[in-house]
């Protein structure tokens, strides 16, 4: 059918248009994740860092996009010593997951 | 010269590379001259300059952007005048030292400065997503976005009307940056034959506004052959009405859209051509 209707209207422009959109459409909507986790990282990082203090390459993000749910990972390494305020800290590797709870705290 | 407050600041751009960017700066830069302008066209492809050469202006590089952002040179030693129109500058972009030197600082300066001393700033932009079409669009009050009727043309226009509208100045002061599309290298029949993206599919995808449609032509390799812009030296010809109506309209002018083809080309010399 499709390669009938190729022959009858001449060309392949058709097709090009029907792919385009769809690739477009595609492409726009995953245009905008990237910045969700750079709004994400930044925020997360400001509020972790207000109490204890870490490296920045010491941190990874990330977010997957699953079919009908998405996991934030959010990893900090974070050296011994470092509470903000001089205060020892509790815990030496903060793990947020937002798979299905909310938030977990861990002892390294 | 008379105070300029509202010098305009355009980008040619594309994301594909050999769409026709260089040749599209060189042919508007020479129109808005022709049309009594005073006009700069900078290039931004550090390492892969060519607007001098398409503007035969090859030999009398002296000094570039980047002698100028360093502090090397001053830019009027930069700034070359055209030897045909007396209102057409060029900035060459550097041929050899590296890309890092194109700071955003830099730019922004040297747009300023540019900015006090011409009407437009014409802004080749270098292919690709990186540095160098970033800092390209950066300081943009217009962009003009270079597209064949072509699948992979269009899909990379799409993101870089993405990067103008995240990107640029402008977008971050949250002003919505000033587009148009400009259709070059088209095939009039293919469209019609369907085997070429038409018109009307290129506008429904990417939803921007057209200011022209550049015919395929042997007249732009000559031009560029030539060293002399189809404005300037086949004003006549299809692909330069193409882009004098292209540049009328971007100075604001209500023009029909109207695609221009060699065989009327022949006409309007045979009969001259009516003043627009
Ligand atoms: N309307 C046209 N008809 C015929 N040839 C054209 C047309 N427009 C551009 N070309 C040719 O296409 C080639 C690429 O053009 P140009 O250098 O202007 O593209 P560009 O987008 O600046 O490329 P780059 O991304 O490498 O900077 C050149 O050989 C040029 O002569
Ligand atoms: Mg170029």
């Amino acid at each position: 059918m499709k390669l009938f209707n190729l022959f009858r209207s001449g060309g392949t422009a058709p097709i090009a248009r029907e792919r385009l959109q769809i690739l477009l459409a595609h492409e726009r909507s995953a245009r905008s994740e990237p910045d969700l986790l750079a709004v994400l990282r930044e925020e997360i990082l400001a509020v972790i860092g207000r109490h204890v203090a870490f490296e920045p390459d010491k941190v990874q993000i990330k977010l997957d996009r699953g079919k009908s749910v998405s996991t934030l990972a959010v990893d900090i390494e974070i050296p011994n010593g470092s509470r903000v305020g001089g205060v020892a800290p509790q815990y030496r590797r903060l793990t947020l997951d937002g798979g299905d709870s909310s938030m977990n705290k861990q002892v390294a | 010269m008379s105070e300029r407050t509202s010098a305009r600041v355009v980008v040619v751009t594309s994301g594909k590379g050999g769409v026709g960017k260089t040749t599209s700066t060189a042919a508007i830069g020479a129109a808005l001259a022709r049309l009594g302008d005073k006009v700069v066209v900078v290039d931004f492809d550090v390492g892969l300059r060519n607007l001098d050469l398409v503007l035969g202006a090859e030999r009398r590089v002296v000094f570039d952007l980047i002698n100028v952002i360093n502090g090397v040179a001053k830019l009027p030693q930069a700034l070359i005048r055209d030897k045909r129109l007396e209102n057409l500058y060029l900035l060459p972009a550097s041929q050899t030292r590296d890309k890092e030197a194109l700071t955003e600082d830099g730019v922004g300066k040297v747009i300023g400065e540019l900015r006090e001393k011409f009407d437009w700033i014409v802004c080749d932009s270098p292919a690709g997503i990186e540095r160098g079409a970033t800092l390209a669009m950066r300081h943009a009050d217009t962009a003009i976005i270079v597209t064949n009727p072509e699948v992979s043309s269009v899909r990379d226009s799409d993101r870089i009307i993405g990067l103008l509208d995240a990107k640029t100045e402008k977008a971050e002061r949250g002003e919505c940056m000033d587009k148009h599309l400009l259709i070059t290298r088209y095939h009039p029949w293919r469209a019609a034959r369907g085997e070429m993206l038409s018109i009307e599919d290129v506008l429904e995808i990417l939803s921007v506004p057209l200011l022209g449609i550049i015919p395929e032509s042997e007249e732009v390799l000559r031009a560029s052959n030539l060293g002399s812009p189809v404005t300037i030296n086949a004003a006549l010809s299809a692909p330069a009405r193409a882009y004098f109506d292209a540049t009328r309209r971007l100075k604001g002018e209500q023009i029909a859209m109207e695609i221009p083809s060699e065989s009327r080309s022949l006409l309007t010399k045979l009969f001259g051509r009516k003043a627009a």
